[in-house]
């Protein structure tokens, strides 16, 4: 089922890093993606499906592509200028970056969640009513409804319910990277990404997340960038590593951290480098 | 003398040369203040708030129409520089390395170094002169010019201070640049802008040389912005420079009055300020 590159093949800079799941409904599919910022190429011929309603994390080294790509799967990379990608991200079959795509409908049935929460200067109901009100929801109760429902999916509502009106910068950091989940839940999308969700939190808000996308999982497809191993190996299904732009190997969760095919992974993921 | 003593009455001289400089800076402002709540307090009366200017000659009367001349001529200038200003400062914060954005900063930074008077004689040829009347709309024009390269700036500074997660976060929910500016970049950055707005409105509350030939004066009431209307400033001038007494203490309850009006404003802007912050702090 698990198919990597040989080594040889990796250094000769060439060939595509084939990754194909069998067996499996695939949510997203990445086929000999490039990307890069003016001259510099940041991701070398990705190729890897990622399956539907399970937890799919992504790990490597600093400044090996990971987050790049995550960000390349709701096309923010967008609004930085000379980026260029080549090759498809199919969502559903669709490729969203071909010409007819509309980057607005692709956000908002992709969400994201960034490394450093980002709640806008508003209220905390206001907040999570962002998303629904740009949509053009405009009905009172239904935003009510909308705004309590994101909230306790993201296991906030309790906390926050007799505040709603407070600025949400009232919360502590933790609450406030719920928050932003709450927000992306809010627009109901099917894929979540998360970009290092957790980095900037204590443990006990860090529990408080993954425990989170434990349970979105049932209804999300959810990608996840991060830095800490225990992290990957408790919250994912299957876990893609990535090193200097490349995908080096994609399996199980289990595989990549107890039996990795690849020397590189294995040295990665037991700390040998990092 | 050992090397500490020696660093002891160095940082001694320093301090109080620092000191010294504090209170050079000090003493006009101080001064300034001084005089115009001495001559200006004692010189404001009821009459000078409700009364018209008396023919020369006569004691008494008020400056009614130039305070409500300087009110017009202030919103006048804000509505026209204000929106202006603000897009303008949007403009180049949205496309900070184009370059017409490098020609626009830099035209906003010989602007606000013209002279007023200069503004006033650009105000003068291309509204006065057509109509051949000098109008309170002219001086309004005048006093917005001067006020559009603060908005400009103020208004550019203070979106780039806006975090760019921010601009992110509304884009990953599917708004588009527009609306993500519009309603999450701009209302971050709004109580800054706020207060650049009242600064630069409060500036130009104070400025005579525009108006000069632009809104001239006018002695009797009116407030028709096509003709020629009083403002505080040219008032005063006007009184400062005359040889009767009661005009002379009028000009001072003038100067007092737009002190406090320039007060005003400042207080303004920093309640309203506080206000609006409270969303975006605890």
């Amino acid at each position: 089922m698990i198919t990597t590159i040989d080594m040889e093949r990796f250094n000769s800079a060439l060939a595509p890093s084939a990754v194909m799941l069998e067996n499996m409904n695939a949510k997203i599919s990445v086929r000999d993606f490039d990307f890069s910022y003016g001259s510099a190429k940041v991701l070398h011929g990705i190729v890897l499906d990622i399956p539907d309603r399970q937890v799919t994390a992504l790990i490597g080294p600093s400044g090996c592509g990971k987050s790049t790509f995550i960000r390349s799967i709701n096309r923010m990379n967008d609004i930085i200028p000379n980026a260029r990608a080549k090759g498809t991200i199919s969502i559903d079959g669709r490729d969203i970056y071909s010409a007819d795509t509309d980057v607005v409908s692709l956000r908002r049935r992709v969400g994201m969640v960034f490394q450093k929460s980002n709640p806008f200067p508003k209220s905390i109901y206001d907040n999570i009513a962002y998303g629904p009100r740009i949509g053009g929801m405009r009905n009172k109760r239904e935003l009510n409804e909308l705004v309590e429902k994101s909230l306790i999916r993201a296991a906030l509502w309790d906390e926050v319910k007799d505040r709603l009106h407070e600025s949400a910068f009232a919360l502590s950091g933790g609450q406030q990277q719920r928050l932003c989940i709450a927000r992306a839940l809010a627009v109901d999308p099917e894929v979540l990404l998360m970009d290092e969700p957790a980095s900037a939190l204590d443990p006990i808000a860090t529990t408080k997340i993954e425990e989170l996308i434990w349970d979105l999982k049932v209804n999300y497809t959810i990608v996840i960038v991060t830095h800490n191993m225990q992290q990957a190996a408790r919250v994912s299904d299957r876990t893609a590593f990535f090193m200097l732009g490349r995908l080096i190997e994609y399996a199980d969760t289990k595989t990549i951290f107890m039996n990795p095919k690849e020397k590189m992974t294995e040295d990665y993921v037991t700390g040998r480098f990092g | 003398m050992s090397n500490a003593r020696i660093r002891k009455i160095i940082s001694a001289i320093a301090e109080s040369l620092c000191g010294l400089a504090v209170l050079i800076a000090l003493v006009p402002l101080v001064l300034i203040l001084f005089y115009v709540v001495k001559h200006g307090f004692t010189s404001l009366n009821w009459a000078f708030f409700t009364q018209m200017p008396k023919p020369v000659g006569e004691v008494g009367g008020g400056m009614a129409n130039a305070i409500v001349g300087t009110l017009i001529l202030i919103a006048i200038a804000a509505l026209f520089a204000v929106p202006f200003g603000c897009l303008c400062g949007i403009h180049l914060s949205e496309y900070p390395a184009s370059k017409f954005s490098s020609i626009v900063r830099f035209a906003a930074d010989v602007l606000n170094g013209v002279p007023s008077i200069v503004v006033g004689i650009f105000a003068y040829g291309l509204v006065v002169l057509p109509v051949r009347r000098f109008s309170a709309m002219a001086g309004g024009f005048a006093l917005g010019v001067l006020m559009i390269p603060v908005v400009v700036r103020t208004t550019e500074e203070l979106l780039r201070l806006v975090p760019p997660g921010l601009r992110e976060g509304a884009l990953a929910l599917g708004a588009t640049r527009s609306r993500a500016v519009f309603s999450v970049i701009v209302p971050a950055a709004l109580p800054g802008i706020l207060t650049g707005i009242l600064v630069a409105t409060a500036r130009v509350a104070g400025e005579t040389a525009p108006l000069l030939f632009t809104s001239f004066n006018n002695r009797y009431w009116t407030t028709n912005i096509a003709q020629p209307m009083a403002s505080l400033t040219v008032q005063v001038y006007t009184y400062a420079n005359s040889p009767y007494e009661d005009w002379i203490r009028q000009a001072w309850a003038g100067a007092f009055l737009l002190v406090i009006i320039i007060l005003v404003l400042s207080i303004i802007a920093r309640v309203s300020v506080r206000r609006l912050e409270r969303m975006n702090r605890p």
